[in-house]
């Protein structure tokens, strides 16, 4: 079952009559519809292509969210070998809202973290809709220390919502914990190279993305808020999340303009949930293309270089 | 009396001074809803005699009570590119500023200054919670950048006093990078060997407290200011539960572990200067060394901290200076 997003709506009418020709084709064989099945494939794929030729900021977001979306378990399964996860924060627990262990890329050992925010109800529970609590950030912190003391690449995978607003989870010191992480990704002596598969919500993604190169798919968004939770703040109407959206400039297309995203990981018409095998293929190739252009720095010049860049961080505007 | 001294002068005091100018003579404290009388209120700090409710105090306010003498130098800000992202809610962003700048009399919303406070030379920042919720954009990110470079240069403590709502959504992501962009002003200062000491005042919020305002050496908080990733409307609308009493509040976060003191306002000064002492290697202040400021007595006179401990904190220049009012209107 395909899950059509809420503009993909004529879409579906037509793939679903597609669908519902060939279905009766099949049982009838003597009924010859397939020319009018093909027409109507057609007129669906001009309608995909004239519908992700320009996806508006608030339509990305929804793209970003897609279910069928490759997850972080996905990209781990698919891109590395020998995946060895490890748990917990040593402190509290271990949060299932962030994934990570050792792995090898490439034949080259790595240390490899994201947030996973399930692909079901049950697994989407026990995730917490990708929703780290401070133990998520804190394990994140463990697991970037040993690749440090140990020489690994950290490779970082980022989708989530935002940090996860609880009562217990302030208790635990979400803010320092979320503070700690960025500071610990500045502070690493190996390469960092982060990709922004999904959402990268707000402070729980600058926690993991604050890395010497950041990729960003081209239908993913990366914002300092919600477009929902800045229309209630501004606009008094969580309705006019569309504008707030459009305002917010959280496209990987504006983020690569304002310098804050360093390259952007094309999506073939119709988004990641499509063509999930092309996409992950694509973002396992811009991770290797990032982690090669930081070949060979020693861990002065990685740290330097993430420095330089994020002190850098508002130099550039938008054009008018 | 000639025209200048009666039109001229009146003209262009009011343009400085338009902020100390009291609107109402009588201030109803928030918390307990007593009349406070602007003077006893100012002399107590902006703190509420009858139940202790610490009120804002703006950056200049607080200066002139934290300074000798409230004499300080303001240490100059880079400025940020304006509205980089052409933002407009149901109001456009440089809209906004103006009014924010009109309103406060302020660029912006954080103050960088440096100066002697019990004789200790030391780099403060103060954000200004009344322009525009004190919000973190990339001003506040050049100041807090500016701060830890310029204390690394005189080799002083830099005191950083944390007052925001969170990032400033009309600089979107650019706000966010400020997150990792602060961090790195820290981590700067904290290789220098210097010590970094945070007052989290009401209310330190959002991407300022995951960021430099958890980043202290010392974390010091004002009593019952609210300190909180999220805040308690979000975390109610999420888990559906009335939050206990004092939640996210400052004795609550020193409960958990998230601080290391909660201190009045009126002993703040002084474990400020105790704390920084020690780590830089001074020897203890010394108290009532000098005379107070000769204008202090003077009724226009603004409180300061000499006034509420005697003698201590004041400075060569109290008598050559013009009273702290004066001087934060410079």
């Amino acid at each position: 079952m395909t899950h059509y997003l809420e503009f993909e709506k004529p879409l579906a009418e037509i793939e679903g009559k597609a669908e519902e020709l060939r279905a009766m084709a099949r049982s009838s064989p003597e009924m010859n519809v397939e020319d009018e099945a093909r027409a109507l494939d057609a007129k669906a794929a001009t309608m995909l292509r004239d519908l992700y030729a320009k996806l508006t900021p608030w339509r990305k977001c929804q793209v970003a969210r897609h279910p069928a979306r490759p997850h972080c378990v996905d990209y781990i399964e698919a891109l590395f070998d020998e995946y060895t996860p490890l748990a917990g924060d040593r402190a509290f627990a271990d949060d299932h809202a962030v994934m990570g262990g050792m792995a090898r890329f490439h034949d080259r050992p790595v240390m490899v973290i994201g947030q996973e925010k399930g692909h079901d109800t049950q697994t989407r529970i026990e995730r917490n809709f990708g929703m780290a609590r401070p133990e998520g950030y804190r394990k994140a912190i463990r697991l970037m220390d040993l690749a440090d003391r140990f020489g690994l690449p950290v490779i970082t995978l980022v989708d989530t919502p935002g940090a996860y607003p609880g009562k217990g989870a302030e208790e635990r010191g979400q803010s320092e914990a979320i503070a700690r992480s960025t500071a610990k990704c500045l502070s690493l002596g190996v390469p960092l190279v982060s990709v922004i598969i999904g959402e990268g919500g707000s402070g729980g993604a600058v926690a993991f993305a604050t890395a010497n190169r950041v990729a960003m798919l081209q239908h993913s968004v990366y914002s300092v808020i919600s477009p929902e939770g800045c229309a209630s703040i501004l606009w008094k109407d969580a309705e006019k999340m569309r504008e707030a959206a459009e305002a917010l400039r959280l496209t990987a297309q504006d983020l690569h303009e304002l310098a804050v995203v360093d390259r952007i990981v094309p999506e073939p018409v119709g988004g990641a949930h499509r063509h999930r095998e092309t996409v992950i293929g694509a973002v396992g190739e811009a991770v290797a293309a990032m982690l090669d252009e930081l070949q060979g720095m020693d861990a002065g010049a990685v740290r330097a270089d993430r420095r330089r860049k994020y002190l850098q961080m508002g130099a550039r505007g938008l054009a008018a | 009396m000639n025209w200048i001294s009666n039109y001229v002068r009146p003209k262009i005091n009011s343009l400085f001074s338009r902020r100390e100018m009291p609107e109402h003579l009588w201030t109803k404290c928030p918390e307990c809803g007593t009349m406070l009388f602007h003077r006893e209120l100012a002399t107590n700090l902006n703190v509420c005699t009858a139940c202790g409710h610490h009120m804002a105090l703006t950056p200049r306010a607080r200066f002139a009570t934290l300074f000798d003498g409230g004499v300080f130098t303001e240490v100059p800000v880079a400025e940020p590119l304006a509205d980089p992202l052409h933002f407009r809610d149901s109001k456009r962003y440089t809209d906004r500023m103006r009014s924010a700048q009109r309103d406060t009399g302020e660029k912006e919303a954080m103050l960088v200054a440096e100066g002697e406070m019990g004789r200790t030379p030391i780099v403060a920042a103060a954000q200004d919670f009344s322009f525009m919720g004190g919000s973190m954009g990339m001003y506040v990110g050049n100041a807090i950048v500016a701060a830890c470079a310029r204390a690394t240069e005189l080799r002083r403590p830099l005191i950083l006093f944390s007052a925001a709502g969170g990032a400033r959504m009309q600089e979107g992501i650019l706000s966010l990078m400020q997150m990792p962009r602060t961090t790195v002003a820290v981590e700067e200062l904290r290789e220098a060997g210097l010590p970094y000491i945070v007052v989290l005042t009401h209310p330190t919020t959002g991407g300022v407290t995951a960021s430099y305002a958890m980043l202290g050496d010392i974390h010091i908080a004002e009593p019952n200011a609210l300190i909180c990733f999220a805040g308690p409307r979000v975390i109610e609308q999420t888990i559906r539960e009335k939050l206990p009493e004092g939640f996210q509040r400052a004795e609550y976060l020193l409960d958990h572990g998230m601080l290391d003191r909660v201190t009045h306002r009126r002993e703040l000064r002084d474990e400020l200067i105790t704390v920084t002492r020690m780590l830089m290697g001074l020897p203890p202040a010394v108290k009532g060394d000098l005379p107070p400021p000769l204008d202090l007595a003077a009724p226009e006179a603004q409180p300061d901290a000499p006034a509420e401990d005697g003698a201590e904190g004041t400075t060569e220049t109290g008598d050559q200076r013009p009273g702290p009012k004066a001087d934060a209107a410079e």
